[in-house]
């Protein structure tokens, strides 16, 4: 029998189980391969809700499912924590002290943020990468009587790249939706020299914010936060006072990938292959998704369209030929839905070769973004889309 | 494009970003920044087209020293010196 064991559930992993389960179905009901997935929650959060927790009503329960009803039940879920590697042996092995052998293995692991990497952080900046992180900002948001409003972001690469912005966009237009714009500033800090990483996204979001009067800072490399003054330090020697400070935290990748000698330090991110999706030149190992050091949006859309390249991959290598067909490599295609405030959207669409040329904002892609929010349980996770 | 003093520091330190994609190589320079003392002398390897745009102006705002922008075989060699 053939083992092929999945770490992480989340769009990745679980996208890259059911697709493995769809194409081998027989040969799991024959006991030839077995698609095992270990998840440390057991449950399947859809993280771009986040940020509607605090800016647009949305409420935590209807962010998650059990891992196990999304699967297909031929995959069989271990609830558990990845915690070392070991590549001679061909294991992995769990907190629970159970050891997994494998003959395939999927890292889908994600992304750690670290508010507490920065001094203050956590008792003076707002995020909205955990829900309870964006309920504590929808609070503020509430309390929040007009004064200066900082959008930053902390450290890159992080996840899901136009929310900062988005979220900027977003309180600018509630602010004077409640009668408070006139009372407030809204500034936006990007670690590099334009808005946004790519250029012809920045190109259209940088008028946005002049339109918007949101005050664009480049080259902001948040470097502390002091509470008494309340004033966030950048990297580059300017400084920021703030009422309501809203920041990106750092990321990272698991520390059990850098201890299993998978993932360089400080960073964490797998080195992978752009086409093949393979780690690091292992000839069975795949990483998608957040986990990866590809020059990419870590978003649950690059996870989507690169799981059935690690399917192709993994059948190929059981079936001893060359990856093959329409996802025999990939080829960078990321998909990405950008809100800018007052009921309209954008879409971002690329890929390695082709960057992105967002369409003027509307209130189309608005309601598109929403619509996929509501009905995501339904088709990404199951790979109905 | 090669812009240099006539006597060049020592390179203390060289990030091999190449392969590496906008904002990669900055982000590589900023984080050896962090980690190194005033006066050390970096150097980055990038073969993005657009860091030899980006981080002299980065260099400039962050009030560092830019030392040279050296074209090299398919890649450029952008030399820094902290000096703050």
């Amino acid at each position: 029998m053939k083992r092929v064991l999945v770490l992480g559930g989340g769009v990745g992993g679980t996208l890259t189980a059911n697709l493995l389960a769809r194409r081998l179905r027989r040969r799991i009901d024959r006991g030839q391969v077995d698609v095992t997935l270990v998840d440390e929650a057991g449950a399947h959060v859809y993280q771009p809700g986040f940020m509607y927790i605090a800016m647009g009503g949305e409420r935590e329960e209807k962010l998650s499912r059990r891992e196990r009803s999304l699967l297909d039940s031929r995959i069989n879920l271990v609830i558990d924590k990845a915690v070392r590697i070991d590549e001679g042996a061909g294991t992995v092995t769990l907190a629970g002290g159970a050891i997994v052998p494998y003959d395939f293995l999927v890292l889908a692991t994600g992304a750690r943020i670290l508010p507490e990497v920065i001094e203050h952080f956590e008792a003076e900046a707002h995020h909205f990468y955990t829900a309870a992180a964006a309920r504590k900002l929808r609070r503020a948001l509430d309390a929040f009587k007009g004064g200066k409003v900082v959008v930053g972001i902390a450290s890159m690469p992080y996840k899901c790249p136009p929310a900062p912005l988005e979220v900027a966009f977003l309180i600018e237009s509630e602010l004077r939706d409640r009668g408070l714009r006139e009372k407030s500033e809204v500034h936006f800090c990007s670690p590099i020299g334009r808005a946004f990483t790519i250029e012809s996204v920045s190109e259209m979001a940088t008028p946005i914010l002049e339109d918007k009067g949101i005050e664009l800072h480049t080259f902001f490399n948040v470097e502390a936060i002091d509470p008494e003054r309340k004033v966030v330090e950048s990297l580059e020697g300017e400084e920021l006072p703030y009422d309501l400070l809203v920041l990106v935290p750092p990321h990272k990748g698991q520390q059990f990938l850098i201890d299993s000698g998978f993932a360089p330090a400080p960073g964490g991110w797998l080195p992978t292959d752009r086409n093949t999706l393979l780690v690091g030149g292992r000839p069975n190992v795949w990483a998608l998704g957040d986990a990866t050091d590809l020059p990419l949006s870590k978003a649950g859309s690059t996870a989507h369209f690169e799981a059935p390249v690690v399917v192709e991959g993994i059948v190929a290598g059981l079936e001893g030929r060359v990856p093959a067909g329409k996802h025999a490599a990939y080829e960078g295609r990321v998909m990405c839905f950008f809100e800018v405030g007052d009921g309209k959207g954008t879409l971002l669409r690329f890929d390695y070769d082709h960057p992105p040329q967002p369409p003027k904002p509307n209130v189309f892609w608005h309601l598109g973004k929403i619509v996929f929010n509501k009905t995501y349980f339904h088709t990404v996770p199951k790979g109905r889309v | 494009m090669t812009a240099e003093t006539e006597t060049r520091p020592t390179i203390t330190r060289t990030i091999d970003a190449r392969g590496s994609f906008c904002p990669g190589p900055l982000m590589e320079l900023i984080r050896a920044i962090r980690e190194g003392a005033v006066g050390d002398v970096i150097a980055v390897r990038s073969s993005d087209s657009g860091s030899k745009i980006d981080i002299p102006k980065w260099i400039e705002k962050a009030g560092h020293r830019l030392i040279a922008v050296d074209n090299r075989d398919g890649f450029d060699e952008i030399i820094v010196e902290k000096a703050r």
